[in-house]
């Protein structure tokens, strides 16, 4: 089985979020690190890989320092790194992206691509399911808890307060969430390997069917007018009732209150 | 001359930093609370290849250098120094010499099992009578047969008994050195379960308490005699190798008991409000913080300098790494107490209570200065080198 895995290097948002006077987020100011959900989503294919013998390829498109963020998946036990770097392709949004992504992928065998759910530093979730759009793939977002069963993947996507299981038959993309597992940590021999090892390194040129005008900046129908950071929730009431009975009367009594039910 | 670490170590220290963030740190006080090994700790790192970190991959390694092993200890004993002397016992003192002096054979029957952490080492020269005069060793092997026959005790041995694999040092006879009649030493292979090696009380400690530090006991234990790790006689230039490699682990330590003490020091003055600012306000406290973040700087030096000149003795045997290593301990180790006693003193009150880490780092940083050869052993050390 061959399995592409979809990360992005993004700032780490734990300390807060900077900005810079423009309104634009100040990225040298945070620690870049591999998207959450995406290293959920390597961490699936690995463990995919030890059942099933699989070939893991990680691909990120990005600056020539994201090849960082390759190296780390890499010596988490990833097999191959490719990164998709041009200056023509700088600006994208999901849109330009997630046509970028394709054309790369078009270049590569695969059985399963699995991309995170979102990035931490866009949060639109577009990406993944636009690319398997791109490849005329079936695409199931949201895996929580992703098996293997012959030629088709049974993934349990989750909802606010269910989830579905679905099945696909393969080649398919997955998006995975960060609560589908807890990633590996790399290894000091990984590490060493991993920086040894050559990373491919692909620009425009080698994009496959795609078109110029949906990529870069231009190709990206998306203009963002102003970003800020979350609005802080405030810390709320808290209560402390006496019994499971209280606490239920005491919500009905709010919601009551405040004209929801 | 370069002071900036490559890509791989970069990226190494990250990762060692996140694991003992992530699962060190939250059982560092229980485990100094409770004096308990940490199991659970050392199977993660065993997971994670942590415990064969300079090893060569042809013996089951992670086939990286002794920098990397270094900034390993270092990592982990930032926030506890328990975990970062079982992982620097295991690979120094125990692993380092089977690969140093060890045939084929004993390579491939103990390697691989030590650095994947299947199996822990130990070390066994201290005896009660021979501390830093390792000449004083009263445990004896006869040759009898096929087998070596072990009798007598070793003291305060690191990862006593928890581990399953020890290199012990003995006396096999008398030789005539210069007219002088001297101890023959020899060094040997023991495992755990063999009949006649058992284990003493375990020693209650003022620091590194989650460390199992034992006595074992040898009463005419026998081993194969295929056992013996080099040659017969050679076993103290063994140990003093094996030692000059363990100052480095040591060394490291007391480093990163240095830099987590220094680190927290840094953030409870910025807290810490007295007469209506910041403790981090009064130049005393700057100045103090200024002295200390400069020392572990220089003690990081030191033993930065002494991993990379193991490196190149690993590529060039014929050099000595004897008296960086004794430099890089002896600093260190007295930069960590040093530096630890500063951070009690700027935490006043709150330093002196359990809750607060410091108070456990400054009982950690003690030994640094006296195992693996006290700061006295490492200053005869030095000044032998340069008095040759």
């Amino acid at each position: 089985m061959k399995i592409v895995v979809c990360i992005k290097q993004v700032p780490d948002t734990k300390g807060g979020v900077k900005f810079n006077p423009d309104g634009t987020l100040d990225r040298g100011a945070m620690l870049a690190i591999m998207n959450p959900d995406d290293k959920a989503g390597l961490e699936a294919a690995l463990r995919l890989k030890e059942q099933f013998g699989a070939e893991v390829t990680v691909l990120t498109m990005g600056l020539p320092k994201a090849a960082d963020v390759l190296r780390e998946a890499m010596a988490m036990g990833a097999d191959k790194g490719i990164l998709v770097t041009d200056r023509v392709l700088g600006g994208a949004d999901t849109w330009a992206t997630s046509t970028t992504i394709a054309g790369a992928l078009r270049n590569i065998d695969y059985d399963l691509i699995i991309t995170g759910r979102q990035a931490i530093d866009g949060d639109t979730a577009q990406v993944g399911p636009q690319i398997a759009e791109h490849l005329g793939i079936p695409v199931i977002s949201y895996a929580q808890e992703i098996k293997i069963d012959g030629d088709k993947v049974i993934v349990q996507r989750q909802y606010d307060d269910r989830y579905h299981v679905l099945e696909a038959k393969m080649p398919c993309l997955i998006t995975a969430l960060s609560e589908l597992n807890e990633p590996r940590y790399m290894t000091p021999g990984g590490i060493f390997d991993a920086c040894d090892a050559e990373i491919t390194q692909w620009g425009r040129a080698d994009l496959k069917d795609v078109d110029d005008s949906d990529l870069g900046l231009k190709g990206s129908p998306t203009k963002i007018a102003k970003a800020s950071d979350k609005v802080r929730k405030g810390a709320g009431e808290k209560v402390v009732p006496d019994s499971p009975e209280d606490a239920v009367a005491y919500i009905v009594g709010k919601f009551k209150e405040k004209h929801i039910i | 001359m370069d002071f900036t670490l490559s890509k791989k170590h970069e990226m190494a220290r990250q990762l060692f930093r996140d694991f003992a963030e992530n699962e060190v740190k939250p059982l560092a006080q229980e485990v100094d609370e409770e004096e308990r090994f940490p199991r659970e700790t050392v199977d993660k790192m065993a997971k994670y290849g942590f415990l064969g970190i300079p090893v060569p991959k042809e013996y089951g390694g992670q086939g990286c250098d002794i920098l990397t092993y270094v900034m390993c200890v270092e990592e982990l004993s930032k926030v506890c120094g328990t975990t970062g002397v079982i992982v620097s016992a295991h690979t120094s003192l125990c692993v380092d010499p089977i690969l140093t002096y060890g045939t084929e054979e004993q390579k491939q029957k103990y390697v691989p099992d030590l650095a994947s952490g299947r199996k822990i080492g130990a070390f066994g020269l201290t005896e009660p009578g021979a501390g830093t005069d390792a000449q004083g060793q009263q445990t004896k092997a006869v040759l009898d047969g096929d087998e070596w026959v072990l009798n007598g005790s070793k003291c305060f041995i690191t990862n006593g008994k928890e581990a399953d694999v020890y290199i012990v040092i003995a006396v096999t006879g008398i030789i005539e050195k210069n007219g002088r009649k001297m101890k023959e030493i020899s060094s040997f292979i023991v495992e755990k379960g063999t009949p006649g090696f058992t284990f003493g009380t375990k020693e209650k400690k003022m620091g590194i308490r989650g460390s199992s530090t034992y006595e074992l006991i040898f009463t005419d234990c026998r081993i194969p005699k295929e056992n013996i790790l080099g040659k017969q006689g050679q076993g103290f230039k063994i140990a003093m190798h094996t030692l000059d490699g363990g100052r480095i682990g040591i060394a490291a330590q007391a480093l990163g008991i240095a830099e987590g003490a220094l680190e927290r020091t840094i953030a409870y003055t910025k807290e810490r409000k007295q007469f209506g600012k910041s403790i981090s306000g009064f130049q005393n406290t700057q100045f103090q913080l200024a002295d200390m973040a400069t020392k572990v700087e220089a003690a990081k030096m030191l033993v930065y300098k002494a991993a990379l000149k193991k490196d190149e003795y690993r590529t060039n045997p014929k050099i000595s790494y004897s008296e960086e290593a004794a430099m890089a301990k002896l600093y260190a180790a007295e930069v960590a107490m040093e530096v630890t006693t500063k951070a009690v003193q700027l935490h006043g009150g709150y330093g002196y209570i359990r809750e607060y880490d410091v108070e456990r780092m400054m009982r950690d940083a003690k030994i640094t200065e006296i195992y693996e050869g006290t700061s006295e052993v490492q200053r005869m050390v030095i000044s032998a080198a340069l008095l040759k």
